[in-house]
C-alpha cells in the first residue's frame, strides 16, 4: 500500500499492464471464437441479408414491393401464418406437457437407469425424419394398424380420422420433437440441489407446496429453453406438416415451395421467410416481456 | 511388404489417371433429370440408356422435384443439367421467361407429332391424362363416370382427394357445374370464370379429405385406400392396379397433357442435348416408353410401326378412341393465368 502511494507512475504502468493483459486476453479468446463467428456469418447471416435484398427487387433489378404487397391482398398467406403459429405453439405445448412429468420421473431416477432412459428418448434420433413421418402415415390411415385394431376391438365403429389433418400433424411433430424439451430439462432438474426440496419439506411445506414452490421454480430455466428451441423448430418444420396434413395444414414453409414453383422467382419466397423471422422476433419479444425474470434465452439465472 | 504397398499405390494410382484420361477423353457425358419413382425408371430404360448407346455417349441421371430448380440453377449461373424433364405448363411458363434453350427443330424431327406437343422450348415425350379413379371395392361396377359423378356425394357417398396444387383442378369443377368440355376454356379465360370453378370446387371441399401435391402421393392413397375417389395420372393408377390394388379409371373428360424435355439456358452440352433430344423422339423408343408406363407417344408415328399392341394401344392416352373424350389442356391458358388462379386456388384451400 506504502509503495503503491510513494510511487505513483508505478502503480499506473502496473494497471496499464494489467488493463493491456485483459485486452490481449480478450482477443485471444475472440479469436479462439473467430472461426464459429466466421461461419456464422457467412453461412447464416450473408445469405439471409442476400434474401431480404432479393425480396424487394425484380429479376430485372427494378426495385419493388410486390413480394410483400401479395402477402397483404390474398388473405390466403394470414391464414398460413395464423396456421403455423398455431401449430408450433400446440406442438410445444404438448411437448410441454408430456416432457416435464418424463424429464422429472428420469431425474429421479439413479444415474445408471436414467441413462438407460435417456437412450430411450434418443432411440427415435437415429432414425431417419421421413421414415419415422411415414411409418405415423402407415400406422394412423383409415386402413391402418390403429384404425383396424380399434375396430377388431369394438372401440369405435368407423373409422377415426387420425390423420391428414391437424390430429396427425401434431402427432406426428410431437413426436420428433419430444427429445428437444426433454434434455435440456433432464439437464436442469439433474442439477437442483435436492436438499432444498427436503428443506422445504422440513419446513412444514407439503409435497404439492415443495414441487410448486421450489422444484418448478428452479427447472423453468431448462422448461424454457426447451420449449423455445421446440417452437422454433416447428415452424420451419416442412416434411412432417406436408405427409400428415393431407393438404390441410398448410404452413410457411410449404408455402414458400408452393411460391417458387408459381412465381419461378426467390422474391416471392424470401419476402414469406422475411415476414416469419420478423414475425417470430416480435413474439419472442412479447414472450420475455411476460415472462419477465426470466430471460427467453434460458439463461434466467 | 513396404515396397508391395507402395508399388500397389503406384500401379492404383496408374489405373486412377489412366480412368482420368479415358473419361477425359470420351468426355461426352450428359446430365439427365427427371422426376424419379416408376416414371423415370421407364424413361431410363426405354429412352435414356438406349439412346446413350446409339449415341455413343454416358447418361448421369438426377431427380428433381420441378422445372423450378432448373430455373433457380440458370438464375444463379450454375447450371449443370443439360436435359429436364417437365410438365408442359411449367415448361412453357420457364421457357417464356427465358430460361430455356429455344430447340432446333433442323435437328428434331417434329413432322409427326401430335399438334401442339413439340413447343419452341420444350419437345413432348409422352402424353398422359389426368384422369378420375375410384376405389372398385367401394363402387363396384356402379361407378362414377363423370366428373358430375365425382361432385355427387349423394349418389356416391365416399372420401374424396383432389389435387393441391391449381393445375388441372379448375376444368372439372366447371364439367362438373355443366360447362361441356369444348367450352371449359372460354368460360374460364372470361370474367368470373374462375370464380365460378372456385366456387364449384368449394362445394366438393367438405368430402375432400386429401388435398395430394404428387404422383407417389395419388398413388399411396389408392393403394391403401385412404379414399373413395380421386383425380391423378392415369399411368400411377395403372401401376397401383397392377400391384394389386383395387383402382380403375376412366378417360371420360379427362385432361389431355403431356410431358416434354427441355434444356436449360446455358446447358453445358447444348448440341449435343438437342441430338440427345432428337434421338429419344424417334417414333420406336416413344413405342418402348410405352411398354413400362401407360402414357402414350407425342410421335404419331409410333402408333404405325408395329410396336405398340393394338389391345394395349387402346389403354393409351393419345390413342384416338380416348382422345375424343377428353379435353387437351390449353397451355396459353396456364401461360396468362396461372398466377392469378393459384392465387384464388390457395386462398380457397386455407379457408
Amino acid at each position: 500500500m506504502d509503495a503503491s502511494t510513494a510511487s505513483p507512475p508505478l502503480g499506473d504502468d502496473h494497471a496499464a499492464a494489467l488493463r493491456k493483459d485483459r485486452l490481449i486476453e480478450r482477443w485471444l479468446m475472440l479469436s479462439l471464437a473467430a472461426p464459429a463467428l466466421l461461419l456464422v456469418a457467412v453461412c447464416l447471416l450473408v445469405p439471409i441479408a442476400w434474401l431480404f435484398y432479393l425480396s424487394f427487387y425484380t429479376d430485372a433489378g427494378a426495385a419493388t414491393l410486390i413480394n410483400y404487397q401479395r402477402l397483404v391482398e390474398q388473405p390466403s398467406y394470414a391464414r398460413i401464418f395464423w396456421t403455423t403459429f398455431k401449430v408450433s405453439i400446440l406442438t410445444t405445448g404438448i411437448c410441454a406437457v408430456l416432457g416435464y412429468p418424463l424429464a422429472y420421473f428420469m431425474s429421479q431416477l439413479s444415474q445408471r437407469a436414467a441413462n438407460l432412459c435417456m437412450i430411450l428418448v434418443l432411440l427415435p434420433f437415429w432414425t431417419s425424419l421421413l421414415v419415422r413421418t411415414y411409418a405415423w402415415l402407415v400406422l394412423l390411415q383409415r386402413t391402418g394398424l390403429v384404425n383396424s385394431w380399434g375396430m377388431q376391438l369394438g372401440l369405435w365403429s368407423e373409422p377415426l380420422p387420425l390423420v391428414n389433418n391437424l390430429t396427425g400433424t401434431l402427432i406426428g411433430m410431437v413426436h420428433i420433437m419430444l427429445p428437444f424439451i426433454v434434455l435440456p430439462l433432464y439437464g436442469s432438474m439433474r442439477t437442483i440441489d435436492r436438499t432444498l426440496v427436503q428443506a422445504a419439506a422440513n419446513l412444514g411445506a407439503s409435497p404439492v407446496q415443495s414441487f410448486w414452490r421450489v422444484f418448478l421454480p428452479l427447472s423453468l430455466p431448462g422448461l424454457t429453453a426447451g420449449a423455445l428451441v421446440v417452437f422454433i423448430l416447428c415452424l420451419g418444420f416442412y416434411v412432417t406438416p406436408e405427409v400428415l396434413g393431407g393438404g390441410r395444414v398448410i404452413m410457411v414453409s410449404s408455402r414458400i415451395a408452393t411460391d417458387i414453383d408459381t412465381f419461378l422467382n426467390w422474391g416471392s419466397a424470401s419476402a414469406l421467410g422475411a415476414v416469419l423471422l420478423l414475425s417470430t422476433l416480435i413474439l419472442l419479444g412479447i414472450a420475455s416481456r411476460l415472462t419477465k425474470g426470466l430471460s427467453v434465452t434460458g439463461v434466467g439465472h | 511388404m513396404t515396397s508391395n504397398r507402395s508399388r500397389l499405390g503406384i500401379a492404383s494410382l496408374a489405373v486412377f489417371t489412366a480412368g482420368l484420361f479415358a473419361a477425359a477423353a470420351g468426355a461426352q457425358e450428359l446430365t439427365v433429370v427427371s422426376f424419379g419413382g416408376s416414371y423415370q425408371e421407364a424413361q431410363s430404360k426405354a429412352l435414356f440408356q438406349p439412346a446413350a448407346k446409339a449415341l455413343g455417349i454416358k447418361i448421369k441421371e438426377e431427380t428433381y422435384t420441378s422445372i423450378s430448380d432448373a430455373v433457380v440453377k440458370v438464375k444463379a449461373g450454375a447450371v449443370t443439367w443439360d436435359v429436364v424433364a417437365s410438365g408442359s405448363g411449367s415448361a412453357a411458363r420457364a421457357g417464356a421467361g427465358g430460361f430455356l434453350e429455344k430447340l432446333d427443330y433442323n435437328v428434331i424431327d417434329r413432322s409427326n407429332f401430335v399438334p401442339n406437343t413439340a413447343q419452341d422450348y420444350c419437345v413432348g415425350g409422352d402424353v398422359f391424362s389426368t384422369v378420375m379413379a375410384w376405389n372398385t371395392k367401394t363402387y363396384g361396377d356402379n361407378h362414377p363416370k363423370s366428373w358430375a359423378d365425382f361432385w355427387d356425394v349423394k349418389k356416391f357417398p365416399g372420401k374424396r382427394s383432389y389435387r393441391k396444387g391449381v393445375a388441372g383442378a379448375l376444368e372439372p369443377a366447371l364439367m362438373a357445374d355443366g360447362v361441356p368440355p369444348n367450352k371449359v376454356y372460354e368460360v374460364l379465360s372470361s370474367p368470373g370464370g374462375i370464380e365460378r370453378a372456385i366456387k364449384k370446387i368449394k362445394e366438393l371441399k367438405p368430402n375432400i379429405s386429401v388435398w395430394w401435391s404428387s404422383g407417389a402421393q395419388h398413388a399411396q392413397l389408392m393403394k391403401d385406400g385412404e379414399v373413395d375417389m380421386i383425380t391423378g395420372w392415369n399411368g400411377r393408377f395403372d401401376v397401383v392396379a397392377k400391384d394389386g390394388g383395387k383402382v380403375a379409371y376412366t378417360f371420360n373428360q379427362a385432361l389431355l397433357d403431356y410431358d416434354c424435355y427441355a434444356i436449360p439456358k446455358g446447358a453445358p452440352h447444348k448440341d449435343l442435348a438437342m441430338k440427345f433430344l432428337a434421338e429419344i423422339s424417334k417414333p420406336q423408343y416413344q413405342a418402348e416408353f410405352t411398354k413400362y408406363i401407360t402414357y402414350g407417344p407425342t410421335n404419331k408415328k409410333a402408333y404405325e410401326i408395329g410396336a405398340i399392341e393394338p389391345s394395349y394401344a387402346k389403354k393409351l392416352p393419345s390413342h384416338p378412341d380416348n382422345v375424343k373424350d377428353e379435353l387437351t389442356i390449353d397451355l396459353d391458358w396456364y401461360i396468362k393465368n396461372e398466377e392469378k388462379a393459384a392465387a384464388a386456388y390457395q386462398n380457397m384451400l386455407t379457408e
